[in-house]
């Protein structure tokens, strides 16, 4: 699936020649030919972040269960391990809290981790070290021990998986002052945020999903340069509106387009907001927005009680609370452990008409 | 049955090459040479005999003969092939039994009166090497018993001694070098002090005052400092073990000529961590070294309802590393045993397992009164008459490297010193507020400034509020 890069002439507008040629690995990345714009799958954007990065600083490696041989769990790291060898793409016994211990031992002598966890839900074993001694080191050691590590993987509701496998962690891991927490959407913000990510001297926690994997993008000629980097800290402005905000972030950002969609053809126009990064999170945009607008409704696919939606509406209570015209709104996951059956699974999770519905409310349009 | 069987080096001649030794290295009653330590002898049960020592020497699957039973039926030619390697088999229906019927021996260089024991093996130590280490051990005794009383009047939070365990403390620092990266646990502050951590330093740390290297961020005795490869303590048990496999790989990946060495006490080996950290040293072969303080104490838990194995050591072959088990208390031994292990780990780039066996002789911690569930007799004993200190103070006294002299200019001089580091460690300052929100990020978040500038504002607003003297 590793095409040769092409590139069009089409394509024009501000692509100056040297672009062409500062993309170096074109082999990693595959490519499907829309009429005039590329396109990427988060896979790929994840896999040629990594592979990028790998390769401008040596002190970069892979850590996970089977991330070498198997080339991923979710096929994130393919072809890695022919590429930098086993040293730096290394299959690890199966403990979470082992080689989550071994990254941060090794971040603490100076190398650069990046782990991976089947799926966030199992990090649950490694907790003690992603909060107790990742998130808290530099804070404890007064700036002497930092910890450059990543922890990724697909966190959130998969298909049909059951409640050991569908938790969203976003919550957790963002209520831990020392970590970063980052939640990709599209193939731009994959590549993008992981770069950050893996740059960053702190530890930062990258939740990924895995039904966005195999989702292809648009992706612009900047976002497949080397070194493009997206700030941590900033949401993105998906589509904008001047009637309602929707925040939201990964999967759900999809879910939240597709109810713009519809609630544009009923009049309401709806701004969406890609959160991008929970922790720290971008209340600047997310205030101002509700300013414009006036109306708020944040969507996550986690449990409701003390989730990023809650954070969000007290921020906007707190700070914008003269400019909000109707009740601030939350669209959560049920609260109750992600069934198996895939009526029920369905009923668990957040969907776009959910998203249509709390919109009118906030705009009184329906009760 | 498959024995793992991997001769080491000659340690002689290793020891020799690195470190420009003399020929004499080892000191034997007897002049037939023979390498020190092999892998075999380490863990063989018949390693002190002086009549059968040698004899064994060649027979390599005589490590543990009553773990196994040989069979009558057994067809060493016929082997099974499986995942892992071709192994014998035996179709006589035989269970490992739980226990050897002999535990692993202790090994140890000074007798309780402070003597060498007649063909030891051990690495000699200087006069001067000595010396220091008999000096830091005291001084070691002399900071507990003064922060410890610190404690009791109010002046620190918290304490936690060593009491007992002074030889394991400083013999262990000695026997590494400064390039070696340490992850303590936290009884085993005597190597940061062999490694010239001040006792100012230690005040500092304990006040949590400006001067604090950790910036008042920590608890008392969670020490830690960069320029002398000491991991700063952290408290949840057993974290250090998989982090040493990790930096043992960073080592090993930079091709550095030097290893982690990370400690445990017995009740640590329990953590999840302890399984993971060492099967997971062993897979990457990293050069770690894994010492285990058994000291038969976890808190109010005794050992024998802790692990019913014998001890630490046995199961160092169950994750394929090499073990030892010294006594923790001769501070000889215990240097003998880490510097091999030591040089192991780093030429050999493996991990090595050392369960150093001792008492803790105070209690956990202050928050601890073990008088609620020990002896005092016991605890009096262990004091008395199986103090490393006074054991190791006798062989050096008598080799006429020390006199009652210089113990008494020792300890008062070092009692002096710690009880002015106190008093200025309490009139120091503490760290100011912009301390509360630096390091939580390499770049502190606008959300961090924020509030910190928010806070500034309220302090200055509303100073009744805040005590006088503090300051931004």
């Amino acid at each position: 699936m590793w095409g040769i890069l092409r590139r069009s002439a089409v394509d024009g507008g501000g692509f100056s020649a040297s672009s062409l040629r500062r993309t170096r690995f074109s082999l990693v990345s595959a490519r499907s030919y829309a009429a005039g714009s590329k396109e990427m799958t988060v896979r790929d954007a994840l896999n040629s972040a990594i592979d990028e990065e790998m390769s401008a600083d040596p002190k970069v490696f892979v850590m996970g269960e089977e991330v070498g041989q198997y080339q991923g769990a979710y096929k994130i790291t393919k072809g890695l391990l022919e590429k930098y060898g086993p040293e730096r793409v290394y299959d690890t016994p199966i403990t979470e809290a082992g080689f989550t211990g071994i990254g941060v031992g090794a971040a603490y002598a100076g190398l650069k981790p990046v782990v991976e966890f089947m799926t966030f839900n199992f990090s649950m074993q490694a907790i003690d070290h992603i909060i107790n001694s990742a998130a808290k080191s530099n804070y404890m050691s007064a700036g002497q021990i930092n910890v450059p590590i990543a922890f990724r993987g697909p966190n959130g509701a998969a298909a049909g998986v059951g409640a050991q496998h569908s938790q969203c962690y976003a919550a957790w891991y963002a209520s831990v002052p020392g970590l970063k927490v980052l939640a990709p959407y599209s193939a731009e913000d994959a590549r993008g945020l992981l770069k950050a990510a893996i740059r960053d001297p702190d530890p930062v926690v990258f939740l990924e999903n895995e039904l966005l994997y195999g989702e292809s993008f648009p992706i612009s000629e900047e976002a497949l340069d080397s070194s493009f980097c997206l700030p941590i800290g900033k949401a993105k402005i998906e589509r904008e509106g001047k009637d309602v905000t929707i925040t939201t972030f990964s999967k759900m950002v999809g879910f939240a387009l597709k109810a713009a969609e519809k609630l544009a053809e009923e009049g309401i126009g709806a701004e969406v907001i890609n959160l991008r990064s929970i922790r720290p999170l971008d209340r600047a945009t997310i205030n101002a927005s509700v300013r414009k607008t006036s109306r708020l409704v944040t969507v996550e696919e986690g449990f409701p009680q003390h989730g990023v939606c809650a954070e969000i509406c007290a921020s906007v209570v707190e700070e914008s609370f003269s400019y909000l015209d109707a009740p601030v709104a939350r669209i959560a996951g049920a609260d109750v452990p992600m069934p198996y059956a895939a009526n029920l699974e369905r009923l668990a999770l957040p969907q776009v008409e959910d998203i249509v519905r709390a919109a009118k409310r906030a705009c009184y349009r329906s009760k | 049955m498959a024995m793992w069987f991997a001769r080491s080096r000659n340690l002689v001649s290793i020891l020799r090459q690195n470190l420009g030794l003399s020929a004499t290295l080892i000191k034997r009653n007897h002049s037939s040479p023979r390498p020190v330590f092999t892998n075999y002898q380490l863990s063989s049960r018949v390693f002190l005999d002086p009549s059968t020592s040698f004899r064994h020497e060649s027979t390599a699957v005589e490590t543990q003969p009553d773990l196994v039973q040989q069979s009558d039926h057994e067809d060493d030619a016929q082997e099974l092939d499986f995942p892992g390697g071709k192994v014998g088999y035996t179709s006589e229906m035989k269970f490992i039994p739980e226990s050897s019927s002999r535990r692993i021996p202790c090994y140890r260089v000074l007798n309780e009166h402070g003597k060498i024991i007649s063909d030891s093996d051990f690495i000699p130590v200087s006069e001067k090497l000595a010396v220091r280490m008999y000096e830091q051990m005291a001084t070691l005794q002399v900071m507990d018993h003064i922060f410890y009383e610190a404690q009791r009047q109010g002046r620190i939070s918290f304490y936690l001694t060593s009491v007992g365990e002074e030889a394991i403390n400083i013999a262990s620092a000695a026997a590494l070098s400064p390039e070696d990266v340490v992850l303590p646990q936290y009884r085993e502050p005597g190597v940061l002090l062999w490694r010239g951590f001040t006792l100012e330093e230690f005040a500092n740390q304990c006040f949590g005052n400006k001067a604090d290297y950790g910036k008042g961020r920590q608890m008392p005795i969670h020490y830690g400092s960069n320029q002398h490869n000491y991991f700063t303590v952290s408290s949840p048990i057993a974290t250090q073990l998989p982090q040493a496999a990790g930096v043992g790989y960073a080592l090993k990946m930079e091709k550095k000529n030097a290893c982690a060495v990370t400690f445990i006490g017995d009740g640590g080996t329990s953590e999840g961590d302890f399984h993971a950290g060492l099967n997971f040293a062993a897979v990457m072969e990293a050069p770690v070294v894994f010492i285990c303080r058994n000291n038969g104490w976890a808190i109010s838990t005794h050992i024998s309802e802790q692990f019913r194995s014998d001890g630490i050591v046995v199961k160092g072959q169950a994750y394929g590393i090499r073990s030892i088990r010294v006594d923790g208390n001769d501070a000889l031994a215990v240097y003998s045993a880490v510097r091999s292990a030591r040089e192991m780990a780093v030429t050999e780039q493996r991990p090595v397992l050392i369960e150093a066996m001792t008492y803790r002789v105070g209690h956990h911690s202050t928050s601890d009164d073990s008088t609620k569930y020990r002896e005092a007799d016991e605890i009096q004993y262990w004091k008395m008459s199986r103090n490393p200190v006074n054991r190791f103070k006798k062989w050096v006294e008598d080799n006429g490297w020390w006199s009652e002299e210089d113990e008494s200019k020792l300890r008062s001089s070092t009692r002096k010193q710690l009880l002015q580091a106190i008093q200025a460690a309490e009139k120091w300052e503490k760290q100011p507020l912009t301390e509360l929100f630096n390091d939580v990020y390499d770049v502190k978040t606008k959300n961090l400034e924020e509030q910190e500038v928010g806070l500034k504002a309220l302090v200055e607003k509303q100073p009744q509020d805040y005590p006088t003297g503090f300051h931004i």
